[in-house]
């Protein structure tokens, strides 16, 4: 078995689907509210350069996370390749 | 029982009270100021609303007073926003709650509507920015939605004013029928009490109860009543942001179109003042004074060259302004400062900021204060007070006006162009460097997650009201600091009476010759000491001043003046205390409220104080050095 996949290695494209949130309830109240919820879908949009932030797409939002916070993110299942 | 708390704010006796609620950014500004008229500042920048805006307004007969919230995420939520909201709502009788949400985001803003409901209050909900949820292909059945959450629900365009007669009607039909005063005021205590709705004292027992079935509650709504398309349907966003956001295009298209928009608000801006400067000198010159010819000397000096001085110094300001808020308010209104925070976060990070201390630093070369003030987006105080530390560094565009007249005075159109950037540089690494030696100390660990919304085109109408109202509100705070100071500076210029104005023999000269051992050696003499005074006051004076000191209210004869009195080297020195010490006494009380901290308020007056000496004294005692050794002319 592979580890499970982070959000800040998808490939620019690629979604998948979040099990859980490692956050302290300050950031993860905020995740989800912004639609980071378990069982959520989620597409990385594109990562910024020299480790900047990623943007990412959930539902109907757009927004940016730095990757130390997306860390924070657990994947469970990738969806296709892009 | 509701007697022990003291209301936070409350209506008086027949008037409702209506509150604003919504997440940030989903347009609750925009819907404000188009219901009540009147100017709310607007920006899409999530967050940005934090003094609860008030207005009177009129329902069909029936007055209100309509209170625009902060943004919050959640009812539940641990920012500041989230507990400003919980303490009104806890202490404020309230009538009514307009909600308000963002129609393309209903997936996930829902939620707030929800919690609303739990709490029992009377409610509408709008489902703004229809405009965009079309153009998305996000549909909503409102009529089932409505009948399931139990109030009113109304598809709106805030900005596009559609939907807005509707949203008055249903606001009117929830109110119900008004109190009958007549009835109120002989009214039993029973009564009376029927008539104001009591605020619930503890929101917190009931969302926590409610929030197991919150999820599924929101699925089924959201089942039953909206359909999301399959596919993300803002191809404009996403051919945008391919290009903006290019991982090595970005940021070099980021500089240029700043660039390009400082330019234009100098190349548009700059004229104008100048024509507005000589207009105002043409009548003070042709019809004032001759008018005052009759009084004695010291009341027309008072009156012409301290009074009337000071009112033309704030009014040539107005156009510079006026445009500098235009590009902000284009730039915030169409969704690219989120996008810079984007681009800019990896850099500020290392320096201990995030993207959003970068944006306001960049706010902060219109203005300083409304930029500290904006740190209140920021949860983690020792990024606030880090972000407070380094925005006073930005080169407002009050400096900007004292660098141009110098520049202009001192050296040849290029050269003078070469100065200015060099003090914008300056003006950065002063920023770097502040960060960087201070990181340690202000040290946060905040999570950083914003939003990137769909880019939005600005209407013209939003921007101009936009502008406007902050020229208003720079007319209002500035001229009073700025009349104050231009006649301060003449009355130590003139006193004692008798003394030829500015002489040593006056006070502003003694003033300046007491500071001589100190500023002597960066190059700073006694009349540059006063402007320099007077400029703690407020950088807006200190042209003015410099005019009642050297006695010439003519830019170029000014110019020739100043000129012919100091070096180039001193000027450039005094150039960069300009830029480096502290800009003024606003941005001074707006970090002392804002911070809360009088400790830290003094740290960051002395720590400007400081490198603006050192700047200049290795700037002025360089330049002499390699002036001796011939290098330099
Ligand atoms: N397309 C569209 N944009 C809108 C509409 N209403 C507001 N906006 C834009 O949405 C952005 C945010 O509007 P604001 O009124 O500042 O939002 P807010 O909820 O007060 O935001 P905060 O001040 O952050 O709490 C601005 O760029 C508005 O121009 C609308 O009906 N349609």
């Amino acid at each position: 078995m592979r580890t499970p996949p982070r959000l800040a290695d998808l490939v620019p494209g690629q979604s998948a689907t979040i099990g859980s949130l490692a956050a302290d309830t300050g950031l993860g109240q905020r995740l989800a509210a912004l639609g980071l919820r378990p069982g959520q879908r989620v597409e990385l949009l594109r990562r910024a350069g020299w480790g900047g932030p990623l943007h990412l797409r959930v539902g109907m939002t757009e927004l940016m996370l730095r990757r130390r916070d997306a860390a924070r993110v657990d994947l469970i299942a990738l969806d296709g390749a892009a | 029982m509701s007697h022990c708390q003291s209301p936070v704010w409350s209506a008086p006796a027949g008037q409702a009270t209506i509150a604003v609620l919504g997440m940030p950014n989903t347009g609750k500004s925009t819907f404000f100021s188009q219901l009540t008229g009147s100017h709310a500042h607007i920006g899409n920048w999530p967050g940005l609303t934090v003094d609860l805006l008030q207005a009177d307004l009129d329902l069909e007969g029936r007055p209100a007073q309509l209170v625009d919230l902060p943004g919050i995420y959640d009812l539940r939520g641990h920012s500041e926003d989230e507990a400003v909201v919980r303490r009104f709502l806890e202490a404020t009788p309230i009538d009514l709650v307009v909600v308000i949400l963002n129609a393309s985001q209903i997936d996930r803003q829902l939620r707030l509507a929800l919690q609303v409901r739990q709490l029992g209050l009377p409610a509408v909900l709008l489902l703004n920015m229809a405009d965009e949820a079309r153009r998305f292909g996000v549909s909503i059945d409102t009529e089932r939605l409505s009948s399931e959450l139990g109030l009113p629900v109304l598809l709106v365009s805030a900005k596009y004013r559609r939907g807005l007669a509707q949203v008055r009607q249903a606001m009117v039909r929830q109110l119900g029928p008004a109190a009958d005063p007549s009835a109120l005021a002989g009214a039993s205590a029973a009564s009376d009490a029927e008539a104001q709705p009591a605020p619930i004292p503890l929101l917190e027992p009931i969302l926590q109860a409610g929030e197991a079935e919150l999820p599924e509650r929101m699925a089924l709504l959201l089942a039953a009543a909206v359909r999301l398309p399959p596919q993300w349907r803002d191809r404009l966003t996403r051919r945008l942001d391919a290009l903006l956001l290019h991982p090595w295009l970005g940021l070099p298209l980021f500089f240029l179109a700043m660039a390009l928009m400082f330019q234009a608000i100098y190349a548009i801006g700059v004229p104008l003042q100048e024509a507005l400067g000589s207009l105002l000198d043409a009548f003070g010159k042709g019809v004032l004074t001759p008018l005052l010819s009759g009084l004695p000397p010291f009341l027309k000096g008072f009156l012409l060259d301290a009074l009337y001085q000071g009112l033309g110094t704030v009014t040539a300001f107005l156009p510079v302004i006026f445009l500098f808020f235009l590009a902000m308010g284009v730039l915030e209104d169409s969704g690219y400062l989120s996008r810079a925070a984007y681009l800019m976060d990896a850099f500020m990070e290392r320096l201990g900021l995030d993207g959003r201390s970068f944006v306001l630093s960049l706010m902060g070369f219109g203005c300083n204060v409304p930029a500290i003030l904006g740190t209140r987006v920021m949860r983690s105080s020792g990024l606030r007070l880090l972000s407070m530390l380094i925005i006073p560094f930005s080169l407002c565009s009050a400096r900007l006006n004292v660098f141009l007249f110098m520049a202009a005075a001192f050296f040849p159109p290029l050269q003078g162009g070469l100065v200015i950037f060099g003090l914008y540089l300056m003006s950065f690494a002063a920023a770097i460097l502040t960060a960087l030696l201070f990181k340690g100390r202000f040290a946060s660990d905040e999570p950083l997650v914003l939003e990137l919304p769909p880019y939005r085109f600005p209407t013209l109408r939003q921007m101009l009201n936009r502008a406007w109202a902050e020229v208003r509100h720079f007319w209002f705070w500035a001229r009073r600091f700025i009349i104050f100071g231009v006649v301060a500076v003449w009355l130590l210029n003139t006193l004692p009476l008798g003394v030829a104005p500015a002489s040593a023999a006056s006070l502003s000269g003694r003033l300046g010759e007491l500071l001589q051992p100190l500023l002597g050696p960066i190059g700073i003499n006694p009349k540059l000491t006063v402007a320099l005074l007077f400029g703690f006051i407020a950088k807006e004076i200190v042209l003015g001043g410099l005019a009642v000191i050297y006695g010439q209210a003519d830019p170029a004869a000014l110019g020739r003046a100043v000129a012919t009195d100091v070096s180039w080297t001193q000027a450039v020195s005094f150039m960069l205390f300009t830029l480096l010490y502290t800009p003024c006494l606003s941005t001074v009380a707006v970090i002392r409220s804002e911070s809360k901290r009088l400790g830290f308020t003094v740290f960051s007056v002395l720590w400007s104080l400081l490198l603006a000496w050192l700047v200049s004294f290795v700037f002025f005692q360089g330049a002499g050095l390699l002036q001796r050794l011939g290098v330099l002319g």
